[in-house]
């Protein structure tokens, strides 16, 4: 789970740096960036939630 | 293809390297910061393991560091992507070879850089206070500095990509932080939150039904003091950022300098009513690093905001940073003593989104070849979307580089101390003398004689 959340946040960047390769128009970029930074919060989530199980387990 | 960097006049050198010259006392604020929050018995470890970061930071830098990071007009490895160019990396010797140290701004950034190296190496050893190894923190401090700092530093102050998001794609000036929220806290405090989840919580920091006993720190007195201490050294980092970074004229370094002194009280202030409303008393620690979390925002947003602006942001980061360190402690079990994920990671990046939401220009910014961009005196359109691929970059790339690299450090060099160190402390532990051997409780002393 911790690998996926990081495999997210890796993506969430590419996907930002896509947006601003590719996509020529103002407003479309900024869907597109700020759909990145989503994907780099669920990638967030899952490593936070992967730690929180991992401290569950150790007690 | 490199920036040519425009005339740096005498003026400029000498308010410069004064600034910088008080850089190192904001390393020694936060080292007072670090200590104080920490147990009695872990003290003098800590002194020792900041010493030894910033030790192996600037030698590690001056090695390979600046050879990675370079500055603004210097050779850097190019990637064309549709016709753009991306400056990814620096392309200098290693070992400050050809460098003339005659007052140039590249001279001037490398005596800067090997400051602020050390003071984002600093950073993470507030969150693996009494639990991790000397020498595993010496050489994460090393990982820090030779690799992940240099290269994230390139992309913002070298002249790289982040930097010409503007003169490439339109985007405001590009990515704008002259005084190093992104690239020493959040940089920093990033390393810290993943050193934080390698490490693990203290021992008896979480019972076993999850509740979290507060580990109150050992000595307000130098952690408050730490805080006055960071403010001088504020002034000169933010100061000499803005003149290096964005061509600042040295007059210009008043504004800053009100700015910083502003968003630090009012970090501070708004953390004391928030702390004082909600347990009835201000909390001295939270005031600390609400006062800190204002420093840190004010490095990326000091150059370009009225004084009035820099108050709002200011309480935005202490009541940011007071939240913050109370959601990771209490919802995300992450054991940072000293603060430093939230007071460095959250209060950069707000700093950061904060250039976008208020800064106004009023004139070139030297760092994205803003000398071809028009002077508008007011806000640059897009700029919000730059500082947020900033973040986005520093969350995307940075957190995961940082965990991976101090992962497999961790796998040849074990961060955390033996269970005895714990329990001893790790001055006497690692250190064999502790800080304070006059605070021993001599039992005999108290047996009636």
């Amino acid at each position: 789970m911790k690998f996926v959340g990081f495999l997210l946040l890796l993506a969430g960047w590419l996907l930002v740096l896509a947006a601003i390769v590719l996509l020529a128009s103002a407003p479309s970029r900024a869907v597109f960036v700020l759909a990145g930074v989503a994907v780099e919060a669920l990638g967030l989530t899952f490593v936070i939630r992967s730690h929180l199980i991992l401290r569950e387990d150790k007690r | 293809m490199p920036v040519p960097v425009p005339g740096f006049p005498e003026a400029a050198m000498i308010a410069c390297l004064f600034f910088v010259f008080l850089v190192p006392l904001a390393a020694a604020g936060i080292s007072l910061i670090n200590a104080g929050l920490g147990r009695s018995r872990s003290a003098g470890h800590m002194m020792m393991a900041a010493i030894s970061s910033l030790s192996v930071a600037a030698v590690v830098y001056f090695i390979c560091g600046f050879a990675w990071q370079g500055f603004i007009g210097r050779p850097g490895h190019v990637l064309a992507l549709s016709g753009k160019s991306w400056n990814w990396i620096a392309a200098e010797p290693f070992f400050f070879r050809g460098m003339a140290f005659d007052g140039s701004p590249a001279s001037l950034a490398a005596l800067l850089q090997i400051f602020c190296v050390g003071l984002a190496a600093l950073i993470p050893l507030g969150s693996g206070a009494d639990r991790w190894r000397l020498r595993a923190s010496c050489a994460s401090a090393a990982i820090l500095a030779g690799w992940t700092y240099p290269l994230f530093a390139h992309w913002v102050w070298g002249g790289g990509w982040l930097a010409q998001l503007g003169a490439n794609y339109g985007l405001g000036r590009g990515f704008i932080d002259p005084g190093g929220s992104s690239t020493i806290h959040v940089v920093g405090g990033l390393s810290a939150l993943a050193v934080t989840w390698i490490l693990g919580p203290r021992r008896g920091k979480y019972s076993p039904d999850g509740m979290a006993p507060a580990i109150p720190g050992h000595n307000g007195v130098l952690v408050l003091f730490g805080c006055l201490l960071a403010l001088l050294g504020w002034f000169g980092l933010n100061s000499a950022g803005a003149i290096l970074f964005t061509g600042s004229a040295p007059a210009q370094t008043i504004l800053i300098a009100i700015n910083t002194m502003l968003q630090a009280a009012a970090g501070s202030l708004t953390a004391a009513v928030i702390t004082g409303i909600r347990f009835g008393k201000p909390d001295a620690s939270l005031s600390a690093n609400g006062w800190v979390g204002g420093l840190v925002a004010s490095s990326a947003t000091c150059a370009f905001v009225v004084p009035a602006e820099a108050i709002v942001i200011g309480s935005i980061a202490g009541a940011l940073v007071t939240f913050s360190v109370e959601w990771f402690e209490l919802r995300l079990e992450v054991d940072d003593p000293g603060g430093a994920v939230s007071v460095h990671a959250v209060g950069g990046i707000w700093g950061i989104l904060a250039v976008g939401l208020f800064a106004r220009f009023h004139g070139p910014i030297l760092n994205v070849a803003g000398n071809s961009l028009p002077v508008t005196g007011g806000g640059a359109p897009g700029q919000w979307l730059a500082q947020l691929v900033g973040v986005a970059t520093l969350l995307g790339f940075v957190l995961p580089l940082t965990y991976g690299l101090n992962w497999a450090l961790n796998r040849i060099c074990p961060f955390r101390v033996a269970i005895e160190g714990e329990r001893q402390g790790m001055d006497l532990y690692e250190l064999g003398a502790g800080a304070y051997p006059e605070f021993v409780t001599h039992t005999e002393d108290f047996i009636p004689r």
